[in-house]
């Protein structure tokens, strides 16, 4: 849980923004743009993306407002049609909720989630890095600290205790992830800046008195941002999946919301009678979306790092 | 060597008593178990007498002394749902959780050690970027998600292995074993399967980067130069050099693996801690999740001092004193 004997010298090198040259981004993206997978991903991520967005307009049925629901169209396989003529292209649940709907509609909670748990955990962890290298003493120690210890347990297990003690809702599960996200952006953070400190514009700019806030903020932030950006694309995907486990769990958003880890949870009893979809369909969505997140993210460290330019 | 044990273990109590507080508030903060427990026609003196005798009636910060106390004596709560100490209850459902994170990491290695290092030896050709956007694929697959997709496919499509539970049993030293019979094989494979996936992507992407490493440094090439055959250049040579991040992941993960197999154990029925982590939520079954906790917590300070301790053997360059400064 604490310090590691130090093999630590391989991980920076590869997170580390390019030391004395900071990357050019017409380059990254040309590189970027360069690799068919990262294309084929990103379309990907920008057709999901739009389909969250656009849900209520392209989903056939609200799948949350009970109303709409047909329970004599309950457990219908995948092409069937309702009662009413229309076509469930993916199926329905055991309530006849339409299965494509339903995913668009978890989609989007999926996004919300990853979106704010990791731009919370990014804005947090980087500040309390800064301050953590830049301060030094005292607030170093205990501010990493809390970081090992946080770290030292695996987030799966610091967020279901958790929201066992706070309930289930949407705020609940993205204030949990935040909490086990925050300690990764930190360590990072720190190790950058603690490169960063000590070149000569933090010098010059400390010989000029200019106030350490400043410092911090206007000089030090945007120089040792590059290697949070890259970790948050792929926290974003971490928070998604979290966020799923929680739920299909049974600790992480409520049943009224919608979420493809209920989803799936939900479809799992009819797994074993063969009906497969209910289950399939939702997981398939969050693994394409996952996936395609992970595989920019890789892309985009790659580019970066200067080894392989 | 003894110093640096000595300083760990003192370092571990702390960090021991700091989850300890943490967990110990956290769970106390959930629901009302006496509601669980007491039958709603119990008369309210009988109530009384139930929370006395749980202790409830104290302020939480002497329920939490009470409780150091009893930890002290290595008792670390009776369970309320089960009336048999925590301990008890976790202890005898380890060996089914160890089992399975034993197996899943030997699959772990045994695959993602030669794909991720076939990969690291060619990194620029089709194969290897196969393999690696593989990886990524694999630790995309949401693991609870994977096991009911392997359960569909091997259990209720194929038929080929049971869907839930562990099957027979020997009992080895004392211990209920599943491995030594042909139906507690068949019942383990698929969970195993299911806890190995992720792992196996990582294993895989730190021998592959590894291997890329270690292909280019100068003792590589003087022993090419010196034409040593190839296949004793990646054994001797670059094997032994990747294996030490392996090992650390290979111990960090053993800890994570524990806790994850709560989703494994969830999806599959396997009688693990994990799933008796879950129902003791689920029951609001406090004792019981403190003690999972301190447990779990317990063993993940151990197999990092295991994990520190194994770098001296396998890297002769590393100081452990040095480390732990």
């Amino acid at each position: 849980m604490s310090e590691r004997v130090d093999t630590s010298s391989r991980e920076p090198v590869a997170l580390a923004p390019a030391i004395g040259q900071t990357p050019n981004r017409a380059r990254i993206l040309a590189r970027l743009r360069s690799r068919p997978t990262a294309r084929g991903a990103a379309i990907m991520l920008a057709i999901l993306v739009a389909a969250a967005l656009f849900a209520p307009f392209l989903a056939p049925q609200d799948p949350y407002d009970l109303a709409a629901l047909s329970i004599f169209d309950n457990r219908l396989a995948p092409g069937a049609q309702s009662m009413d003529g229309a076509v469930y292209w993916l199926g329905t649940d055991s309530q006849g909720r339409d299965m494509l709907s339903a995913i668009l509609y978890g989609l989007r909670i999926s996004l919300v989630v990853g979106l704010s748990a990791t731009a919370a955990a990014a804005t947090i962890g980087t500040l309390m890095g800064l301050l953590a290298a830049y301060v030094g003493g005292l607030v170093e120690t205990a501010i990493m600290r809390v970081v090992d210890f946080i770290l030292g347990f695996p987030t799966i297990l610091v967020a279901l205790i958790l929201l066992s003690a706070i309930g289930r809702g949407v705020d609940k599960v993205i204030l949990a992830i935040v909490i086990v996200q925050w300690a990764q952006y930190a360590r990072i953070m720190r190790g950058s800046v603690l490169v960063e400190t000590r070149k000569e514009y933090v010098e010059a700019a400390r010989n000029f008195a200019i106030p350490g806030w400043r410092i911090m903020l206007v000089h030090l932030l945007p120089n040792a941002l590059a290697p949070i950006l890259v970790v948050a694309t792929v926290q974003v995907a971490s928070a998604i999946m979290l966020e799923s486990t929680l739920s299909f769990l049974g600790v992480g958003v409520p049943i009224t919301e919608p979420s493809l880890g209920l989803l799936i949870a939900s479809g799992f009893e009819y797994l074993l009678s063969g009906e497969y979809w209910i289950s399939f369909f939702p997981g398939l969505a969050l693994v394409v979306l996952v996936f395609s997140i992970n595989l920019v993210g890789d892309r985009l460290r790659e580019s970066i790092d200067p080894r392989r330019r | 060597m003894t110093l640096f044990i000595l300083r760990r273990a003192i370092q571990s109590v702390f960090v021991l008593l700091a989850v300890s507080i943490v967990v110990f508030f956290a769970v106390y903060a959930i629901g009302d178990p006496v509601e669980l427990l007491v039958s709603p026609d119990t008369s309210a003196a009988e109530r009384e007498v139930m929370i006395r005798r749980l202790g409830l009636d104290l302020p939480i910060w002497r329920q939490y002394l009470v409780f150091l106390g009893n930890l002290a004596q290595g008792d670390l709560g009776t369970s309320f749902v089960h009336g048999v100490p925590a301990v008890e209850l976790i202890l005898q459902r380890l060996p089914a959780t160890l089992e399975l994170v034993v197996l899943s990491l030997v699959i772990a290695v045994s695959i993602g050690l030669p794909l991720g290092m076939i990969a690291g030896l060619a990194p620029e050709t089709r194969t290897a970027r196969t393999i690696m956007t593989g990886s990524i694929f694999g630790y995309s697959l949401p693991a609870f998600w994977q096991g009911m997709m392997l359960i569909f496919v091997f259990a209720v499509f194929l038929n080929w292995a049971p869907a839930a539970g562990r099957g027979d049993t020997v009992s080895l030293l004392g211990i209920e074993v599943s491995f030594l019979t042909a139906d507690g094989w068949s019942h383990l494979i698929l969970p195993a399967i299911n806890l190995a996936l992720p792992n196996l992507a990582l294993v895989l992407r730190l021998a592959a980067s590894g291997t890329a490493e270690a292909r280019l440094q100068d003792y590589v090439k003087y022993a090419r130069a010196k034409g040593v055959r190839r296949g004793r250049i990646v054994r001797r040579h670059i094997l032994r050099n990747i294996l030490v991040p392996v090992v650390t992941v290979i111990g960090v993960e053993f800890g994570s693996l524990i806790a994850y197999s709560t989703i494994t154990e969830t999806v599959f029925a396997w009688p693990g801690m994990g799933k008796l982590l879950i129902d003791s939520v689920y029951q609001l079954d406090r004792p019981v999740v403190v003690a999972y906790v301190m447990i779990a917590t317990f063993i993940f300070v151990s197999v990092n001092l295991l994990v520190d301790l194994a770098y001296a053997v396998l890297d002769p360059r590393v100081e452990l004193e040095k480390g732990a400064s």
